[in-house]
């Protein structure tokens, strides 16, 4: 049988664009992926600045939710990973990771994006030995201790501040003199007693054994080199688009992100729509993401309907 | 079968004395990545139960024995083969991820 539409992600995007989909009656099918459903909000905390919850909500509640309001219309919701896609051509094939291969005419690409690494070589060694990308799976396990966050945009922030309920000490390393966060978050972060600043600075190398003992630091201004002691690393460097099966069939900017036309949500092949931080460098914010969920739904919709 | 809960009282007993592998999942109720493993750890426990032996420790319960093992990441399997851990998995995998992962042992 060939579907109308399968969609492949499941953050905010995918859910909303299903959401859409599935009340438009073309009993969409979303891959959520086996270990991943839910996105990127799975591993926060509190969310606040999402529209109509006026005392926040929790990440993985407001997925849930959107899991749910998705299934409810309709929607058949599959959690496994798809492990291979071919795109061109009028029927779209995907498989997945038990090895079955599902057609349809219609694809919305909403696989988000995965965390950024460093890029040093003792930073894959010392994974999981205090090298963590994620505080709220790992920071129970630092208390009391003096622990360092990298980056400076609003999920180092966010890191930093929730790592403070556990942690003696939280160094927020950052290799310029201003935090990209928003304000309120940075304000909250800069007043917190428990957490340090460290300007213009940048980890040159990741030092232990075993797990981490210290972290070598280079002065971004001055080119000095030093070296301070801490038992954890939480890399909060941004992220990078989940392009990878789609890379070499559908056209994708230098860094990985894929091409959409216009404010429209199509890409280079008919058929094929992407959204959500896949196809978004700048905003990256999980009602962004939902919004553009709901335009690549309109936009096949109004596909399948010709 | 089903996987089985293991504490500070019977840690001994069913792990580090246990007749064949035992995979022990450290997790915990808050962690969203242990929790996406959850089914996928039952799947393996039922379709490979008799050769390795898959059970849970929860963290937040049995701190020591997490604190024992060096536990800064969860989810972490770690595989013990006659009282020793002989392998660490850190982090949510897909099962046929896993499954390679832990070929040595089924």
């Amino acid at each position: 049988m060939i579907r109308d539409l399968v969609i492949v992600g499941s953050g905010p995007a995918g859910y909303t664009a299903a959401i859409y989909a599935a009340r438009a009656q073309l009993s969409p099918v979303l891959y959520e992926g086996s270990v991943t459903a839910g996105g990127a909000l799975m591993t926060t905390t509190e969310v606040e600045n999402f529209p109509g919850f006026v005392d926040g909500v929790m990440g993985p509640e407001l997925m849930e939710s959107m899991r749910k309001q998705a299934a409810r219309f309709g929607t058949e919701l599959i959690t496994d990973d798809v492990v291979e896609m071919d795109l061109k051509g009028e029927i779209k094939t995907i498989k997945d990771g038990s090895g079955h291969v599902i057609q349809a005419r219609a694809v919305i690409l909403a696989t988000g994006s995965a965390y950024r690494h460093i890029g040093l070589a003792n930073e894959d060694r010392l994974s999981g030995r205090g090298v963590s990308w994620c505080a709220t799976c790992d920071g129970f396990f630092f208390r009391d201790q003096t622990i360092a966050v990298v980056g400076g945009g609003d999920s180092a922030v966010e890191e930093a501040t929730f790592l403070t309920k556990f942690a003696s000490k939280v160094v927020l390393i950052h290799r310029r003199d201003t935090l990209r966060a928003s304000k309120i978050m940075a304000d909250r972060a800069l007043n917190n007693p428990k957490i340090e600043m460290l300007w213009n600075t940048e980890v040159v190398d990741i030092l232990g054994e075993n797990k981490v003992e210290a972290l070598a630091l280079r002065n971004t201004l001055t080119g000095e080199l030093s070296q301070r002691d801490f038992t954890g690393l939480f890399v909060a460097i941004g992220h990078i688009p989940r392009s990878e099966l789609l890379i070499g069939q559908i056209d994708c900017d230098n860094e990985g992100y894929v091409k959409v036309e216009g404010r429209s949500t199509k890409t280079n092949l008919p058929g094929v729509f992407a959204c959500g931080d896949l196809v978004d460098h700048t905003y990256r914010q999980a009602i962004t993401a939902a919004g553009s969920g709901c335009q690549a739904a309109l936009d096949a919709e109004k596909f399948l309907s010709h | 079968m089903a996987t089985s809960k293991v504490t500070a009282a019977n840690f001994d007993d069913v792990v580090l004395k246990s007749s064949i592998p035992v995979l022990v999942d450290f997790w915990a109720e808050w962690c969203g990545p242990c929790r996406a493993i959850g089914p996928i750890l039952e799947d393996l426990s039922n379709e490979y139960g008799e050769k390795i032996k898959i059970v849970k420790l929860n963290t937040d319960e049995e701190s020591a024995i997490a604190i024992k093992y060096g536990v800064t990441s969860i989810p972490m399997l770690n595989v013990y083969v006659n009282g020793e851990v002989v392998k660490t998995i850190i982090g949510a995998k897909p099962k046929p991820a896993l499954l390679k992962d832990l070929e040595a042992f089924i």
